[in-house]
């Protein structure tokens, strides 16, 4: 009993089949969002809801769909880092690119 | 003799530990498709006219099924998860029986995607793509290797789903043990994410 309960605390968080199934609709609204802005109003908005629908349609999918919001802050902070290494050395290249 | 204790032996499981390993293989693949990502982005700011054309000629339409059913394996590997958690085998096998129907409904889709733009004579030397301006053929060279890299991940993804259905029809994976089952959600997930990318850079950026 003491190893199971063991297990049950270290596999952590059972996401219930609802919160699955609202971010499941979440990301089919927001996909709608982003491919109705790219047709109806072209490039004008299309970066712009790019930039942001699609970071927030990873993060719904990383923090319900891969239990990372339930995860210790060592698994965040990884995630961070790696996120936060790619954010740089695109920031870094495009730095780069704009003074040649 | 027989009265020697033979000793139990607890199977340790490093269940954090595990999951650990997935995150560190997750991160170098963001780091892997990151580079493509890079390298669109660079190029798009150089060529961004010639990408705009060539994010035109693409399906746009089989690029948003393809996102549909991607995110409904998604959500699949996510109650195959929760049901295993809650004890419900049956539901556990269901749910993974259709990621793997979802894999390779994407990977058809893909198939008749790809043969339709080598039909127009778009591929590596191909004569179409030849004649279109510079910066073209890098956009197509970048669609042919990120959608190819992609579904090279989505073909390794259903082939670990298989392996993983069979283990839990086995019993290999069960309620109090299913750190595999787990992983390679989390691996399909990653999948699901990089598409989740890949369908306003390529299809939706024109």
């Amino acid at each position: 009993m003491g190893q199971t309960m063991e297990h049950a605390e270290e596999h952590g968080h059972v996401v219930p089949y609802r919160t699955l199934i609202v971010i499941w609709l979440l990301l089919l609204l927001l996909t709608a969002v982003l491919v109705y802005v790219s047709t109806a109003y072209h490039a004008a908005l299309s970066v712009p809801a790019l930039l942001t629908v699609t970071p927030l349609k990873a993060g719904l999918v990383f923090f319900y769909f891969m239990h990372l919001k339930y995860e210790k802050p060592f698994f965040k902070g990884l995630v961070i880092l790696v996120l936060g290494a790619l954010i740089l050395f695109i920031g870094l290249t495009f730095a780069d690119l704009s003074y040649r | 003799m027989s009265s020697v204790p033979v000793p139990v032996h607890p199977i340790h499981k490093d269940y954090q530990g595990a999951k650990l390993g997935m995150w560190l293989f997750l991160s170098t693949e963001i780091l892997l498709f990151g580079g493509l990502f890079l390298l669109y982005s660079a190029y798009r700011a150089r060529y961004p006219l010639d990408f705009h054309t060539g994010g035109q000629h693409l399906d746009t339409f089989i690029g948003i099924a393809n996102t549909v059913i991607l995110l409904t394996s998604s959500l699949a590997v996510a109650i195959a998860v929760t049901a295993m958690q809650k004890g419900n085998r049956r539901l556990t096998m269901i749910c993974l029986g259709a990621t793997i129907v979802f894999a390779l409904m994407f990977l058809v889709n893909k198939y008749f995607e790809w043969m339709a733009e080598i039909h127009r004579g778009i591929y590596p030397n191909g004569p179409a793509l030849l004649k279109l301006p510079d910066g073209e053929k890098i956009f197509y060279g970048l669609y042919y290797c990120m959608t190819g890299l992609h579904g090279l991940h989505v073909l390794a993804g259903a082939a670990a789903l298989a392996i993983t259905l069979d283990f839990v029809r086995r019993h290999k994976i069960t309620r109090s043990d299913f750190s595999k089952l787990e992983n390679v959600g989390l691996y399909w997930h990653l999948v699901d994410v990089v598409w989740i990318f890949l369908l306003p850079l390529l299809y939706l950026a024109a």
